[in-house]
């Protein structure tokens, strides 16, 4: 055991925050409160100083690989670098202390900020119009959903299919699915790309929409989209764009411009702002014009120089958040494309493309990467030729959390045999891409050589049992004398919690 | 500026090495019509300029530092323990991604795993997942496992709901066949009457908030016992700061307890990022949208996390994943892990018990205004609907509080046009008694 829980280091009496002196008289609940409504003990938390607090987290936070200490090369989450003044502004009173319900005369400043980071991804992506109100990528698309499915429905059109190429995000058909919409996919060609014929095979009058990611999840431009885009609309049908893989497009070509109708953008891939350990991020969807009427309200609007919050609402899927989505995170968004403006977001998405085909054109010949000859943001490696020295994709990434490396994406998109999935950012040096291609040069060595140790071995803990973990579920802390009555365990969920042992990848 | 660290002469390298002449041919894939040469955005600024413009716009809001605010509604302005600051700003907390590579991310998952034992613990539940986005989609989540489990389509929420969690609500079963059913309030609270008459065997859940949006606390055991008499679920919204004191949704048998958690060591920050709290029993586990995080054991036998169950979950399950969430709000459920630590059982229980006392302390003195009057007569927690006699109009006393400096309570005639003349004020432990005194005073010296 490496670190106790903080429920372990807890000692009876001891507390970590003082409140003030109450200032007004002290009230007796139980004779204002009905007995029903009185909690009857205190929840049990840990009892525990704040230096105990201080010292147990900043422990376990060494534990973490993270984008301030480690190259991250996670396929498809673009682990850029997230800059510190972006912290430093939201952190300001005027946007941290600032109440949703306040009257808009006192928010301008804040009202300013969304109207102007609409504008700006606008420009950045062709779309005529955002909202910024969803909380993450997921919750984008299923706005996304909602515009297709609202859209349709003001035309008086039934449409009940939406088509999602094999080598899509699990988001994509997942949210679908929450819509009622049946899914459909469409079979990538031998170049990885879009099957032109499957396409076709599949489009009639009941498509919705074509769920698109591009680049793809392999690290390809569909360099038929205007092809794409054009078919779709030609049977009455949207595209949705999967913006993703956003990044390898900055300042490079535009969505909107290749006539997609709908697209959402995660702020926490491509505008730099932190992944949190899982969030929160930030979503925004853009549409084309013909669609703006269907975006979640409010809306922020502008009238002789006074911004607004706009709920008219005829043709709006409503609201997606609690308040206005995650403000925060837009703060932080903003900020980043100040500061990079026209020629920084340009060089930004050039240098993205040319660290990815740099790793590539070192990697191949150990590591082919079987579709596409140049690459876009990230390319998809496959590690089957240490197959046969019994080393994996699975054993590979963990080797490189030894060589100080977080592990690409594996198994990720399935039509690649091994996936690795590579993706680097701009804001990394040549310097550790060269360290990066250095270890997974030596990873391939010791395979061959039969050296390979069962990795990972310099990590705070050794290979985790997944397995276990999923059999035998143990998702809070007890007390060691009391137990909570668990599921016994299936052979059905050993046997998928197996698979997950070696396909467990994604974003 | 930008943040790339290569040099031009090093990227001419790259491209050399990978054998292109230039960056364009990069791009051969893309149509040359599609190549942009310019973007219409300002150009970059240096870090001062960026400082200079941005505190310009936040300035140009009024912040409540500036501003006393009862405001509260759904946001709530709480203390943050500067160390939660502290921490959750290092690096190695703000800037990885979810935990996939369990051996590189076992900070990570332990905190997410002492978060989930909180908010059971909090909760009163059984298991916890590792968050929503917020409130209202944990509502809206809440009520789609639901109808999974009860294979049923209908579902009835109460009147005294916030709006916006049934708005969202709303959004999420666009397009489907669900019948959505409101339960009205009578007296402030929802009417039971009313919940048994509606209650059927095809009712998938009952959607309740405690205490409810007119602050008022609910009958919540009766709601329950309704609920439960046909098979549906109950799914209860609730307010973490207020189960230092109120009786917890696993005490009066919620099925699923759902809640806005941003106020357990978060800025208010115009009410997002907020952190979804989603917490169930044993029995509905295999249902639970979104990332679980479990104990297990490494090959050497030594205690280890990881990311479990994630059979449920959309990259796995594709369309047949129980939520499509993938991103969740993990920063802020590290910050509400560092909140509840600091505060321990006692702090919690003295957090609620400051607030209660403070709002029932400014509750009487603004009743003592003769145009004041309590919408309800009923139970409340740190938040309380006013009424404001008939013949005045409430939207002018509160823009003359405005322009005097105030954010005072959140007009309800919006959101129930049958309560015109109430207002709903919210007075947590940030507010001190001078300041409930002078909001008293200014009450009584307004001209109505």
């Amino acid at each position: 055991m490496k670190d106790r829980l903080i429920y372990e280091r807890s000692v009876k009496g001891r507390v970590g925050y003082a409140w003030p002196t109450l200032d007004v008289p002290r009230i007796e609940p139980k004779e204002i409160l009905s007995k029903t409504h009185i909690r009857a003990e205190a929840p049990k938390l840990p009892e525990v100083s704040e230096f105990d607090v201080v010292r147990h987290f900043t422990r376990l936070s060494q534990d973490n690989f993270s984008v301030d200490t480690n190259f991250y090369p996670l396929g498809s989450c673009t682990m850029k670098y997230n800059p510190k003044v972006n912290e430093k502004v939201a952190a300001m009173d005027g946007f941290a202390q600032i109440h949703p319900l306040q009257p808009e005369q006192h928010l301008q400043g804040i009202l300013q900020l969304h109207w102007e980071l609409e504008q700006l991804l606008s420009e950045i992506t062709g779309m005529a119009a955002y909202t910024l109100q969803p909380s993450a990528g997921a919750q984008g698309e299923l706005a996304g959903i909602k515009i297709i499915l609202s859209y349709f429905q003001c035309k008086n059109e039934k449409r009940s299919t939406i088509l999602i190429p094999d080598s899509a995000h699990g988001t994509n058909p997942a949210t679908a699915a929450l819509s009622q919409f049946k899914v459909v996919e469409v079979k990538s060609g031998a170049d990885g790309l879009v099957d032109l014929a499957d396409l076709k095979s599949k489009l009639n009058e009941d498509v919705a929409a074509l769920m698109l990611t591009n680049p793809n999840t392999l690290g390809l431009f569909e360099k038929d989209i205007l092809t794409i885009t054009k078919l779709l609309h030609e049977v009455g049908a949207l595209v949705y764009m999967d913006g993703a893989n956003m990044n390898a497009l900055l300042g490079n070509a535009r969505p909107g411009d290749m006539q997609v109708d709908i697209m959402h953008l995660n702020l926490h891939k491509t505008f730099s702002t932190p992944h949190g350990g899982g969030g929160p991020g930030a979503g925004p969807v853009g549409v084309a014009k013909h669609l703006e009427d269907f975006l979640p309200v409010p809306r922020v609007r502008k009238k002789d120089g006074q911004l607004f919050w706009d709920y008219r609402a005829e043709h709006s899927i409503g609201r997606l958040h609690g308040f206005y989505g995650n403000v925060g995170v837009l703060v932080r968004a903003y900020t980043y494309i100040r500061f990079l403006g026209n020629t920084g977001i340009m060089r930004a998405g050039k240098t993205a493309l040319i660290n990815a085909n740099y790793i590539k054109k070192k990697l191949e010949h150990l590591y082919p990467v079987p579709y596409g000859d140049l690459c876009m943001h990230e390319f998809v490696a496959s590690a089957k030729s240490l197959k046969q020295y019994g080393v994996t994709a699975q054993d590979v990434a963990k080797r490189l959390l030894d060589f100080g490396f977080y592990a690409p994406t594996v198994y990720f998109p399935l039509i690649v045999e091994e996936a690795l999935m590579i993706e680097p950012t701009e804001t990394e040096s040549k310097e550790s891409l060269d360290a990066f291609i250095d270890a997974m040069l030596a990873i391939a060595e010791e395979a061959k050589a039969g050296l390979a140790p069962e990795a990972p071995q310099n990590m705070p803990v050794q290979r985790v049992d997944e397995v276990r973990a999923a059999r035998e579920p143990n998702l809070r802390w007890l007390p060691p004398a009391s137990s909570l009555p668990t599921e016994p365990p299936t052979q059905a969920l050993g046997q998928s919690s197996m698979r997950m042992d070696s396909s467990s990848q994604t974003f | 500026m930008d943040y790339v660290s290569n040099t031009d002469a090093q990227l001419k390298e790259m491209l050399d090495t990978i054998g292109v002449k230039d960056f364009d041919a990069l791009l051969q894939s893309v149509p040359q019509s599609l190549h942009l040469k310019d973007l219409a955005i300002p150009p970059g600024l240096s870090e001062s300029e960026l400082l200079e413009a941005t505190r310009k716009l936040a300035e140009q809001n009024k912040n409540l530092l500036q501003v006393p605010s009862f405001l509260g509604a759904g946001a709530y302005v709480h203390q943050i323990p500067t160390a939660v600051d502290a921490i959750a700003c290092r690096g190695e907390w703000l800037t990885p991604y979810t935990p996939y590579q369990a051996e590189a991310s076992q900070g990570i998952l332990q905190s997410i795993y002492e978060f989930q034992t909180m908010v059971c613990e909090l909760m009163g539940m059984e298991v916890s997942n590792a968050s929503v986005y917020d409130g209202a989609s944990a509502a809206a989540e809440g009520v789609l496992l639901a109808m999974r489990h009860t294979n049923r389509q209908r579902i009835l929420i109460s009147e005294a709901v916030h709006p916006h969690t049934r708005q969202v609500l709303a959004t999420y079963l666009r397009g489907g066949s669900t019948i959505i059913q409101e339960i009205p309030t009578v007296n402030g609270v929802t009417d039971v009457e009313a919940l048994e008459k509606a209650i059927s065997d095809d009712v998938a859940c009952v959607l309740m908030q405690q205490p409810n949006v007119f602050g008022v606390l609910e009958p919540a055991e009766s709601i329950s016992e309704i609920t439960h008499r046909s098979g549906g679920l109950l799914v209860s919204s609730v307010y973490p700061t207020s189960l230092g004191l109120i009786d917890p949704p696993g005490s009066y048998g919620a099925d699923i307890a759902v809640a806005e958690g941003r106020c357990l060591g978060s800025p208010v920050a115009l009410g997002g990022p907020g952190l979804g709290l989603f917490a169930t029993t044993q029995k509905l586990l295999r249902r639970i949208p979104g990332r679980l995080v479990g104990a297990t054991v490494d090959k050497q036998g030594n205690r280890a996390f990881t990311l479990t169950l994630q059979t449920r979950e959309q990259h796995i399950r594709r369309e047949k994943a129980t939520s499509n969430i993938c991103t969740n709000q993990g920063w802020l459920a590290l910050r509400a892990t560092l909140f509840m630590s600091m505060l321990g059982p006692k702090g919690f229980q003295e957090w609620a018990y400051q607030n209660f006392a403070k709002a029932h302390y400014a509750f009487d003195a603004f009743t003592k205004i003769p145009w004041i009057k309590p919408a309800f007569e009923q139970d409340f927690f740190n938040e309380f609907t006013l009424t404001y006699d008939k013949g005045i109009d409430p939207h002018k006393v509160h823009q003359q509080l405005i322009e005097q400096g105030w954010a005072p309570g959140h007009l309800l005639s919006e959101w129930f046009p049958t309560h015109p003349q109430s207002s709903l004020w919210c007075v947590t432990e940030t507010i001190s008694k001078e300041t409930i005194d002078r909001m008293a005073e200014t009450l009584k010296g307004l001209s109505v």
